[in-house]
């Protein structure tokens, strides 16, 4: 559980993840606002692409996976992990038990 | 990519604005137990003319089809309207979540359970002072034990993390550590606002809002708390200092937020009431949504400002030049500083417009026979306007 607690530790691209049920997305031209009812915090995703990664997480195996699906290359994956991880630290996106 | 990844560039798309508001203020009526000297709405009386129940309920379904996510709702006293236990109820059960504004008055024991129990509501409370003396003076006397019997009973429900919203003022700035106390007792946050020259604010902006030295003091105080302690963005013109706070960073009025008030007008923001900042009614064509996306007003304000006479300031990055309310209100023109900009220069700017009319707030809704219990600044019409209870002591 290194993901949720410390911030710059390494973002597990490996496992099943989702949006955390409390959270609410609203698309915007840039990407998408979203709206955590349970921390009461505001997020944005500054592209559109990770706004299809972050929709897609609850279906794909792994966030990799999900990053795939989205048309990611291996060149931008790090990024998008990143933002990941910063998505995770502020549990707008939680870890989900494998299927 | 997230809100830490490449800030400019999402600040560039909010000053064009966005399809739906992120959050908006509601003021849902003028009618209030207090009679604070410094209120934004001038509120004290109801009005005849303000929305029905199934007026607010159609507002809440516009709100729930533009994906706004939540609500701050205030007043007045909003907890006084007969139907806001069913209007927050009605909110939250559409989608919409509600943080409503209150000075406690209503937040009794079985009300904080109820509140306690909800994922989608949260609560500001009140508080303009550290001690009852410091805040009764500015909101009215008794309101400090009503504040502080309030998040009693909130603590006691186990609602965690309500907010404790303090207007920053000349007299309550020496006590932001105690304000902490506080908010740590009860289990709260607390969140600091910047004190405006709109509504009854006007008439005593010049004695209660903070000195430049106190800004200073101030922006150390929040810089070195960082996202612990809230602002609303409401600091945003401190940023000139150096680093900026926390938040977005920008005026976000007409173009990211927005106040519908008691009667269903929308204004640009909840501190400018006022004709020129009047962009629509929600009880007019299109209703809500067609005032944000079709007013004349808004687009205005969503197209790129100039700076004015700021362009030269090496902070106007920064700033952006503060806050459009507090230079409206103060007399200064809107593309110029702040009335309270750090680099000193709207002191100038006001000296420069000293002795010209200033635009007076709109809609006075102030107890008629109730005289403002002042015991800072403002000096009474007559002596016995003064409250007699003022400077006492139990």
């Amino acid at each position: 559980m290194l993901i949720e607690t410390q911030a710059g530790a390494a973002f597990d691209l490996d496992r099943p993840w989702q949006l955390h049920p409390q959270v609410s997305v609203r698309p915007e031209r840039f990407g998408a606002l979203l709206y955590h009812f349970g921390t009461r915090r505001l997020s944005f995703l500054k592209s559109p692409a990770l706004l299809t990664v972050v929709r897609s997480l609850g279906d794909a195996p792994s966030a990799r996976e999900a990053c795939r699906r989205a048309g990611l290359t291996q060149a931008e994956l790090p990024a998008y992990a990143a933002a990941l991880r910063t998505l995770a630290t502020s549990q707008m996106i939680s870890p989900r038990e494998p299927a | 990519m997230t809100q830490r990844g490449s800030p400019p560039a999402l600040v560039e798309q909010f000053q064009y604005g966005l399809d739906a508001p992120i959050c908006l203020t509601w003021e849902l009526t003028y009618a209030c137990n207090l009679s604070c000297v410094h209120c934004l709405s001038s509120s004290g009386r109801r009005d005849p003319r303000e929305l029905t129940t199934a007026e607010c309920r159609a507002v809440i379904d516009e709100l729930e089809r533009m994906q706004v996510f939540y609500v701050n709702i205030g007043g007045g006293e909003p907890t006084v309207r007969p139907d806001f236990w069913d209007l927050v109820d009605y909110a939250t059960s559409h989608h919409v979540g509600v943080k409503f504004s209150t000075n406690g008055v209503k937040i009794s024991p079985e009300i904080a359970r109820r509140l306690a129990a909800s994922d989608y509501v949260d609560v500001q409370i009140s508080l303009d002072g550290a001690t009852a003396e410091v805040n009764d003076a500015v909101r009215g006397a008794g309101s400090y034990a009503t504040a502080l019997r309030a998040m009693r009973n909130l603590a006691r429900a186990g609602f965690r993390g309500f907010k404790i919203s303090v207007v920053v003022t000349r007299q309550n700035v020496g006590q932001l550590d105690d304000f902490q106390a506080i908010a740590d007792r009860f289990g709260g946050q607390l969140r600091l606002t910047r004190l405006r020259p709109s509504g009854r604010g006007a008439d005593v902006w010049d004695e209660l809002h903070p000195t430049g030295g106190q800004q200073r003091q101030l922006y150390d105080w929040l810089l070195a708390r960082g996202e612990q302690v809230l602002t609303g963005d409401s600091f945003f013109h401190l940023a000139a200092y150096g680093d900026p706070l926390p938040g977005l960073n920008l005026c976000g009025a007409g173009r990211v937020v927005c106040l519908i008030d008691p009667v269903g007008d929308v204004y640009a923001c909840p501190f400018a009431i006022h004709e020129s900042f009047l962009a629509g009614n929600v009880r007019g064509p299109g209703g809500f949504a067609a005032v944000w996306r079709e007013s004349e007003l808004f687009a205005r304000l969503r197209r790129p400002q100039t700076g004015g006479a700021c362009r030269s300031c090496s902070a106007y990055d920064s700033c952006r030049g503060g806050c459009m309310a507090a230079k409206f209100f103060t007399g200064l023109p809107l593309d110029g500083p702040d009335p309270e900009c750090v680099k000193g220069h709207g002191e100038h700017a006001l000296a420069a417009v000293a002795g010209a009319p200033v635009p007076r707030p709109f809609g006075d809704h102030s107890h008629r026979n109730r005289p403002v219990p002042v015991t800072i600044g403002r000096r009474p019409d007559r002596a016995c306007d003064e409250n007699p209870l003022a400077g006492f002591r139990p």
